[in-house]
């Protein structure tokens, strides 16, 4: 049984212009489901709705926000109420940057307040040992960290914390190779330690190299979900033509770009939303909007993938 | 690495007094010309309501013993060299060194000055903080029309309101001045100084709550946007302990701060304040020296509120320094490897 579904997600943002009140779905039918032991890549352009996933999955969405759909954690629907519970305990988050760190606290403190169980002081120590960390590093502001060590203590936050579920953020910008290898090496152990990791990436590269599954995400919704062999050789076993072209245009593979960009979510297409850059579509592909189906071990958001 | 800091402190500390000196002597220089330029006559100020008494002749031999018939810049050199020995020189209207005067009713000033600047800075951070808490419900709006309201009142105004409804209506406090009038100095009591003081104490914290109180409502409000509030609550820290652990500590510094850059409205306040209330305070001694052209008393005023406005913002500095780790330890983390060396 998967640990955690994402069925239908949508996420509305209210907006006041004026008087008026606008609501902006920035979310449509978002399709996910993750498995303990497992890494499963979140992959997509910027705007495509990743971190929002994120946030609405520990319920952390802004005030204005409001979510349809279903979110299931070990079976159950995730309420608020669980959520709150829930959070930081059973599933937790590795944020992008070390701006997710409060600048006027001692990191060794900040990484205590995750301790859910235990003697908060040597789970902490053993935790930075456990990732190089040296002791005086604890007594360290957020600006004095490098940003191998930031990356290694916002790890850490989540470790302590003895979550079932890790959802990491976009762990790896801006870091030289090695540290993001390190990185995506501490994912892999966690996982293979029992827990489920979705891990929330533009690296599309490195996510290949670490992950089990690929979610790949257009415009706020999920096109496709596939094992990871499948991202080989001119692509030919992925599913859909965004993810597709995506692999395609990967510099150590063809180096060919797709022309136009994502639609901004206050102007989509009728249809499937990747229609106006496909090579494949037909009228019929600006009728509806697809629905997810099962394809050879995956699935696919397409009417014609095959 | 602790010398270094301290070396840097020292630094710090030198190029401000430096600056300090320059203001100072800046401030003394203008203050000199304006009164100088002023048509304050400075004999007909000291003699007062006997000048009719006074011939010419006696004029000349007062302006003599004054040195105010040497040319402007002699006097300016005069003054300032005196200045400079510690002398500010005595007062006309009280008759009685200037310093002694500062000294007398700075005491004053300071009990009043003080209850308003911590009355102000505690009630104006709570508010701020509730408001930005509870951010577009009823309380925030309560709190931000209040300190819009107060933010536009005159100081001078809220006193009088304030005299009137608890001095003259309620009859709850005594109506101006430091201590009440008809008993002798000696039978004055702490209790009797505190009634006298709170009413005025009272208005400058009213007044000067609104700044902190909205300064601190919009630093919060960024706070609770900010990142890290974000993945605090990811890990389910959540209201006072969310608050606690990281509001408080993030919104308390430049409060703080603030609070220290405002002394020169805490003395323009207390001048206004003073002058409402008969407060024997500096601010009524400023309004009196002005009003009856106490040259030194104004010049040694002058020259006294810039020191205190000076280190008020020197203290803000200072506090920065001292209680940000990011100014604090700042060079810890680059300085690491040449330690090694």
């Amino acid at each position: 049984m998967p640990i955690l579904e994402v069925e239908n997600l949508s996420v509305s943002f209210k907006q006041y212009t004026g008087l008026k009140q606008k609501t902006h779905k920035v979310i449509s039918s978002l399709n996910v489901t993750l498995e303990a032991g497992e890494i499963l890549a979140v992959v997509g352009a910027s705007g495509s709705g990743k971190s929002l996933l994120a946030h609405a999955i520990l319920g952390i969405l802004p005030r204005n926000a409001s979510i349809c759909g279903v979110i299931k954690y070990a079976g159950e629907e995730l309420t608020p109420d669980r959520q709150t519970v829930l959070r930081g305990k059973e599933i937790a988050l590795v944020p992008q940057s070390v701006n997710f760190l409060d600048p006027l606290m001692r990191v060794g403190s900040q990484v205590r307040t995750s301790v859910k169980n235990g003697d908060a002081v040597s789970v902490q120590r053993e935790v930075f040992e456990r990732y190089h960390l040296r002791q005086e590093v604890e007594k360290m502001y957020p600006f004095q960290l490098s940003g191998g060590m930031a990356r290694r203590t916002l790890l850490s936050t989540a470790m302590v914390s003895g979550a079932k579920v890790i959802i990491a953020d976009e762990p790896t910008p801006g870091l030289d190779p090695d540290v993001i290898k390190e990185a995506l090496n501490n994912f892999r152990e966690v996982a293979d330690n029992g827990c489920a990791v979705m891990l929330i990436t533009h690296d599309i590269e490195s996510a290949l190299n670490i992950a089990d599954k690929i979610a790949v995400f257009y415009a706020g919704t999920t096109v496709e979900v596939a094992p990871v062999e499948n991202f080989k050789g001119h692509g030919e076993e992925i599913r859909h033509p965004y993810s597709k072209a995506l692999w395609r245009a990967l510099p150590q593979n063809d180096f060919i770009p797709i022309p136009g960009s994502q639609p901004h979510p206050s102007s989509l297409p009728a249809g499937c939303l990747f229609a106006p850059r496909c090579v494949m579509a037909t009228p019929e592909c600006r009728q509806v909007q697809p629905e997810m189906r099962k394809l050879r071990g995956g699935m696919v958001r397409c009417i014609h993938a095959t | 690495m602790r010398k270094y800091i301290g070396g840097k402190l020292g630094l710090f500390l030198l190029l401000k007094g430096l600056r300090m000196a320059t203001l100072l002597f800046a401030i003394c220089l203008i203050s000199f010309l304006l009164i100088k330029n002023s048509p304050i006559d400075p004999i007909q100020a000291y003699i007062g309501a006997d000048m009719l008494k006074v011939g010419p002749e006696q004029r000349e031999k007062i302006a003599e013993y004054w040195g105010v018939d040497q040319p402007v810049m002699v006097q300016f050199l005069n003054w300032g060299s005196a200045l400079l020995t510690g002398d500010l020189g005595t007062s006309m209207i009280f008759r009685r060194p200037v310093i002694d005067i500062i000294g007398e009713r700075f005491l004053n000033s300071l009990a009043l000055m003080i209850s308003a600047w911590v009355l102000s800075g505690m009630i104006g951070f709570a508010m701020g903080v509730v408001a930005a808490m509870k951010k577009g419900t009823w309380i925030d709006r309560i709190i931000k029309w209040y300190c819009f309201t107060l933010a536009s009142t005159p100081t001078f105004w809220m006193g009088l309101l304030i005299l009137i409804v608890f001095a003259v209506w309620l009859k709850w406090f005594p109506f101006g001045m430091g201590v009440p009038a008809g008993v002798l100095a000696e039978n004055v009591t702490m209790v009797d100084r505190i009634n006298h003081l709170i009413l005025p104490a009272i208005t400058l914290s009213i007044v000067g709550v609104a700044n902190v109180a909205l300064h601190t409502r919009q630093k919060l409000i960024d706070v609770l946007a900010s990142d890290y509030v974000l993945f605090a609550r990811a890990r389910g820290e959540q209201g006072f302990v969310l608050f606690w652990r990281h509001g408080l500590r993030n919104v308390a510094l430049p409060a703080i701060t603030l609070q220290f850059a405002a002394f020169s409205e805490l003395f323009g306040g207390a001048v206004l304040t003073e002058q409402v209330f008969s407060y024997p305070g500096l601010g009524q001694a400023t309004v009196e020296a002005g009003l009856r052209g106490d040259v030194p008393l104004l010049l040694g005023l002058v020259i006294f509120s810039t020191i205190f406005v000076f280190v008020g913002n020197l203290l803000a500095d200072l506090s920065y320094r001292l209680l940000d780790p990011r100014m604090r330890e700042g060079r810890r983390y680059d300085f690491k490897p040449q330690i090694k060396k």
